[in-house]
């Protein structure tokens, strides 16, 4: 029982690692982006071409699939994103989801169809008991980072000049233009870090969530119900939608093996229909 | 001037005529049971896509709603014709068909109430979460709908008791086309009634529609159900051509490819989606005779170019297009001129 708690919070961990990038750009730019799986996949790959054909440690491995999305995320966001900001939401659900089609096959082509594993060194490997519960040291790890990863988002969102900037731009991004932020900027650096979180997420997943090419597909679900029913006006919001959301599957994948994914489908929509903007959202901002 | 009423009855008589394009498009839609006799599968699935796209262009171009759920009345209806026939229930396969199409409505109808709530982002959830949902139903009752393997073991009786599912399509296209064309009739007396131009008001701009008196919130009902009974049809001519039922019929995949077919075609004046479904048929089947593994790279290539070129340019193509053909029609029949002139409307 409470090992299958602490298997949820891992999870849900690592989903609010996956798609805190997303809550951002969609409350920022009111832009709907279907394709952060793609960039989740990306750093997923990434960490296993690294680690496994180049031999390069699994610690190392991380941060450079940290950067190597961030910047693949920076990189298209200037190429491509920007031209389909202002264009409406039917667009924006095309093109986002054009690109996904387009990573697949790619990854396709380039990777094989097959599962990708990343080779864990052996110390985090196995599980240690504390007071009679199994807990994995590769979960345990984590939790960790994601939980490190977490303080270190809500204290620079709340404490430093670019954290209030992102804030003022998110809640009204005309006045925050006329007071001189350059929302552009902000948003192109944002848009950047939340690519490489999910690529860090999906580097840190590969072992749990399993890494294929139709990893941007199978997820993205997961990703928007975490942001729409987390709400997008906060950090706090997504966070404790993806630990409910993780201990909900994970529990639901246990007890109820048929019918894991039905229940949390049913719990979306009974969320959505009771308060449309999101579970914790601050009333109707938009 | 007569009374105003009198005017948009006249405007709405003037609008809803037959064109001698449309004639011309569905006199090439029957010849094509002469003239591509080897074409049937293709041509078969494409009629079918026709009229699932037809079903998403109710709501999408005319009410302006954004959907990734219309595989949810697909399936359903799919399932539906797949199990009455299995068992043997209703064996006539066009009763089967129509019960199919009602019984898509009423989902239909339950869900609409869930649309009609929350932004934008919020009814792609809902919609994608309904499809989503009814497909993990079906994978769990495996007994029922033969789960992952699909629904195997149907067998569909003649139509009508007399024409037989042959081997090479052709009473199964010519099956196809009829429906689609009897749903595309009454789809367009739908859309070209006064309430079809109430709906165009919604979309135009929702509050002003409220404000003049249409009951917002009916109108949206009233149209998602017949796009759900629409889309079931389709998905019921699906297991009925084919025999055949699996899940995939409620994947996000047959969602979103729907949305790729209107989009090719242009939302908002029934012909996309027919049009839209013979392009993307077309394309597919060339892309994937060239790379079979790949073909959704380039799919997903010609969304984002789409896009990136921006719709309004690529409709504007088409549009003028389609005023060159008008004008080579009025030429060859003058009668329609008057038509023409007559509608006060731009696209």
């Amino acid at each position: 029982m409470l090992t299958i708690l602490y298997d949820g919070i891992a999870y849900g961990m690592l989903l609010f690692v996956l798609a805190c990038g997303l809550s951002v750009t969609l409350g920022l730019m009111n832009f709907i982006n279907l394709a952060h799986g793609a960039f989740a996949m990306a750093g997923g790959y990434c960490t296993v071409i690294l680690v496994n054909r180049l031999g390069i440690p699994f610690a190392l491995g991380l941060p450079i699939a940290f950067l190597f999305t961030a910047l693949l995320g920076g990189f298209f966001e200037r190429t491509l994103y920007v031209h389909v900001y202002s264009r409406s939401h039917l667009d924006q659900v095309l093109f986002t989801i054009g690109l996904v089609f387009m990573s697949v096959a790619a990854v396709d082509y380039a990777m094989g169809s097959s599962q990708q594993f990343v080779q864990i060194p052996e110390a985090l490997q196995g599980q240690f008991e504390v007071a009679g519960i199994g807990m994995g040291k590769y979960r345990l790890l984590i939790i960790v980072i994601c939980g490190l990863l977490t303080i270190a988002l809500q204290l620079t969102l709340a404490k430093t000049r670019f954290g209030s900037r992102l804030r003022a731009a998110v809640d009204d991004q005309r006045v925050a233009r006329g007071l001189g932020i350059n929302v552009g900027a902000v948003f192109g650096i944002t848009f950047a870090f939340g690519s490489g979180l999910a690529g860090l997420g999906g580097a840190l997943g590969a072992e749990i969530l399993g890494l294929d090419p139709t990893f941007p597909l199978k997820y993205m679900i997961y990703f928007l119900i975490v942001v729409t029913v987390g709400g997008t006006s906060s950090i706090t919001g997504p966070f404790f939608a993806s630990i409910l959301l993780g201990i909900a599957d994970v529990s639901g994948k246990y007890y109820v093996p048929k019918l894991g994914a039905f229940v949390i489908y049913a719990v979306m929509i009974v969320v959505l229909i009771w308060r449309p903007q999101g579970l914790f959202a601050r009333g109707a901002a938009r | 001037m007569g009374a105003p009423g009198n005017k948009v009855a006249l405007y709405l008589k003037r609008r809803a005529r037959w064109s001698p394009l449309e004639i011309a498009f569905w006199f090439f839609a029957f010849a094509t049971i002469w003239l591509f006799p080897g074409k049937y599968l293709i041509l078969k699935d494409t009629a079918i896509l026709a009229l699932f796209a037809l079903s998403l262009d109710l709501i999408l171009g005319y009410a302006g709603i954004i959907s990734l759920g219309q595989a949810a009345f697909f399936g359903l209806a799919g399932y539906f014709a797949g199990l009455v026939a299995k068992h043997g229930i209703i064996t006539e396969p066009v009763i089967a068909l129509v019960c199919a199409g009602f019984l898509a409505a009423l989902l239909g109808f339950i869900t609409s109430f869930l649309v009609l709530r929350g932004s934008d982002l919020t009814r792609l959830m809902v919609t994608l979460g309904v499809s989503l949902m009814l497909g993990e139903l079906a994978n769990r009752y495996s007994d029922i709908t033969g789960g992952a393997d699909g629904l195997q073991g149907v067998e569909i009786e003649p139509i009508f008791g007399r024409f037989r599912f042959d081997l090479f399509g052709h009473n199964g296209y010519v099956y196809c086309l009829i429906v689609l064309f009897v749903c595309f009739v009454i789809v367009r007396r739908i859309v070209y009634s006064p309430f079809g131009l109430s709906l165009r008001s919604i979309k135009g701009n929702t509050l002003r529609a409220a404000a003049i008196g249409v009951p917002v919130k009916w109108r949206l009902v009233s149209i998602y159900t017949v796009s759900a009974g629409v889309a079931g049809i389709a998905g019921a001519l699906l297991t009925q051509t084919t025999a055949f039922c699996s899940l995939d019929v409620f994947s996000l995949e047959r969602s979103a490819d729907l949305l790729l077919v209107l989009i090719i075609g242009g939302t908002g004046y029934l012909y996309g989606g027919l049009i839209g479904a013979v392009i993307y048929k077309f394309l597919q089947d060339w892309i994937a005779n060239l790379t079979p593994q790949y073909w959704q790279f380039w799919i997903g290539l010609v969304l984002v170019v789409i896009v990136l070129i921006g719709r309004e340019r690529m409709s504007g193509w088409i549009g003028s297009v389609r005023a060159l053909l008008a004008r080579l029609a009025t030429r060859f029949f003058p009668r329609s001129l008057a038509l023409r002139s007559a509608s006060p409307e731009g696209h």
